[in-house]
């Protein structure tokens, strides 16, 4: 093994070797111990430092919600300014709409493009393709709030449901395309293979065999991105903009959940406050389920092509 | 065997047009974003990049207040998360149990999906708290002769911003990072090993050598995640244009003066230069994400020619 190791071209300096060795000398042994049960502690610290921050957060969310939630909120609309009680009934529905809208824009791209990707193009185009999402899932939500105000908010003068869910499902198409080319890719060739000695078209290999033994991966993939949209406000700041009262179309402006937590929380009432956590605790609880899901999926599409024992 | 031939094609020429809308929604960004703010653009030239006005009224606007506050909190994040990520991801590959680390990798991902606005509301009722009682008197006594550490505190501020995003770009340091150091091949690990090295030897001579471009990628990754981030920050920096030394006093981030002030942008030439901003955050995150993604593409190039060499 490390003959090998040393055989073969050195592709990290040799003064890594020199300088490990080195400095084993300059220190004595206790001191070289030291260090080393100081590492474990540090990192040991740091690992315990994220942990902390995540209980922290959940504690507060679960106690804090868990204790302002009640029948009223879940089924009432925003009361006015000043008096207590009401609930986010209509950003809760709000919410999922938004959700339904960024799914029928951004899943057809997403699929379509990660189904072209692992299926026909290895080109340059492809590499093009692949960079540019890449780049698309690093871009700030809020920039893709910008575009969707300015390619649907401005023509129609008005904030409109549709715009935001738009925004929404621009932001799912990279993530999409990303888990759907990965999954299709792990189906074995041989089953490709087997469908066009049959004598069927590549289409038809594809829309028949390579999609629905690929199917649980490329549900994962939605899932996943829906749960990162389900919880974005940036996008939906100037183009779904929130709603006290239900909508009556989607060329209207639209309830979201997490725009009504960043409404009540900057706000300066108490009873606000309160519906914020609560309005939190469904927003977390809804994209837990959805990564739930995903999980469900993903664990069963792995156990499909894994070796078998 | 023709009439296959064409459905074929015809599937391919179908398909194709997917990817060719994600090219146009990309160019269709950065070209409408760049009309929008065309009046901004013309008025104020790059000046509109270095001066520290920002008046709606007489509408004299100038982005350097919103750049700076956007690269002190990031430099912030940076600072605390650095550490800490990749400690954890290193303590998470190489000395945690397997158990161990499933649980906690698990955990990571939880922290990954928390939306922004949540980390917002925890901020707004539950660091800043902490952070106006305990740590920032207790910065202030011991490190107060610091400019950083001076003057009155709000709660609010640049220091309260680094440390939520610091919690916010946490989980890509370490997802990121412990992938590139389980890549390491163990040949390399056992070869340190074998010359006499203790743990923390073999982990800071080879694997963070030998991960060094995959992990500083990951950082840049984060970094475009912190520059980039709104809604948390939008609701604890205090949102005041202004430059200031001290990192208790508010400030404001490029990404979230847009989310504050866009909607009640009453005249063209202010939409325009909020536009402009959302212009500016577009280019700097393309550029940052460039970078990363050439950084780890070096790594994988690296480590697949290593494999072939082993094999």
């Amino acid at each position: 093994m490390i003959s090998d190791a040393l055989k073969q071209p050195m592709i990290w300096d040799e003064h890594i070797v020199k300088e490990c060795i080195f400095a084993s000398f300059k220190k004595t042994r206790l001191q070289r111990f030291l260090i080393d049960q100081f590492a474990i502690y540090f990192l040991s610290l740091c690992a315990l430092a994220v942990l902390c921050f995540l209980f922290n957060i959940l504690f507060h969310l679960i106690s804090q919600g868990c204790s302002s939630i009640n029948w009223d909120f879940m089924t009432h609309l925003p009361k006015p300014v000043g008096e207590t009680g009401g609930g986010m009934a209509n950003a809760i529905v709000g919410t999922l709409i938004l959700l339904g809208l960024a799914v029928t824009i951004g899943v057809p791209v997403g699929l379509a493009t990660g189904i072209y990707l692992s299926e026909y193009a290895n080109d340059r185009f492809a590499q093009i393709i692949r960079f540019t999402i890449d780049v698309m899932n690093g871009i700030p939500s809020i920039v893709f709030g910008i575009f969707a105000y300015t390619v649907f908010v401005l023509p129609f003068k008005s904030f409109s449901a549709f715009s935001g869910g738009m925004a929404l499902g621009i932001m799912m198409i990279p993530m999409i395309t990303r888990t759907t080319e990965g999954f299709v890719r792990m189906v074995p060739s041989a089953l490709r293979e087997a469908g066009l000695a049959l004598g069927a078209p590549k289409w038809k290999v594809i829309l028949d065999i390579v999609i629905p033994s690929s199917l649980g991966g490329i549900v994962t993939g939605i899932m996943v991105s829906l749960a990162r949209v389900a919880g974005e406000t940036a996008p939906l700041l100037f183009t779904a903009f929130g709603n006290k009262f239900w909508h009556s179309s989607l060329m209207e402006p639209i309830a979201a959940l997490p725009l009504q937590i960043f409404a009540y929380a900057i706000s300066p009432f108490a009873d606000w406050h309160r519906q914020a956590w609560a309005g939190a605790l469904i927003l977390i609880g809804l994209i837990f389920m959805i990564n739930l899901v995903a999980a469900y999926f993903v664990s069963r599409q792995n156990k499909l092509f894994s070796p078998k024992k | 065997m023709k009439r296959k031939d064409t459905s074929d094609i015809l599937f391919r020429r179908v398909l194709v047009i997917f990817p060719c809308l994600i090219l146009l929604i990309m160019g269709g960004i950065f070209l409408k974003l760049t009309v929008s703010s065309l009046l901004s653009i013309k008025k104020f030239g790059m000046v509109f990049l270095f001066t520290r006005t920002w008046d709606p009224v007489f509408e004299n606007f100038g982005a350097l207040p919103f750049i700076y506050g956007t690269l002190v909190s990031s430099l912030i994040a940076l600072l605390i998360a650095i550490p800490i990520g990749v400690g954890t991801a290193i303590y998470l590959a190489e000395y945690a149990a397997q158990g161990v680390c499933k649980i906690v990798s698990s955990l990571v991902d939880l922290l990954a999906a928390i939306p922004s606005v949540i980390y917002g509301l925890w901020g707004i009722f539950v660091l800043v708290p902490l952070m106006r009682s305990q740590v920032q008197p207790f910065l202030g006594k011991y490190l107060g002769f610091l400019p950083f550490f001076h003057g009155p505190n709000y709660g609010v501020g640049m220091l309260s911003a680094g440390v939520i995003l610091s919690i916010m770009i946490v989980p890509f340091i370490i997802s990121v990072s412990r992938e590139v150091i389980l890549a390491v091949p163990s040949v390399y690990k056992e070869a340190a090993y074998a010359v006499g090295a203790t743990r923390w030897e073999a982990v800071s001579t080879v694997i963070l050598n030998y991960g060094k471009p995959g992990i500083m990628g990951g950082i840049i990754l984060a970094l475009g995640r912190a520059i980039g981030e709104t809604m948390a920050v939008t609701m604890i920096i205090g949102n005041n244009v202004t430059i200031s030394a001290s990192l208790f006093s508010p400030g404001y981030t490029l990404a979230s003066v847009i989310a504050n002030e866009f909607a009640e942008a009453a005249s063209n030439i202010y939409l325009s230069a909020l536009i402009e901003i959302g212009l500016v955050l577009f280019l700097v995150s393309i550029m940052v994400n460039i970078l990363a993604r050439l950084l780890i593409w070096s790594v994988s190039a690296k480590q697949s020619t290593g494999m072939k060499a082993y094999s």
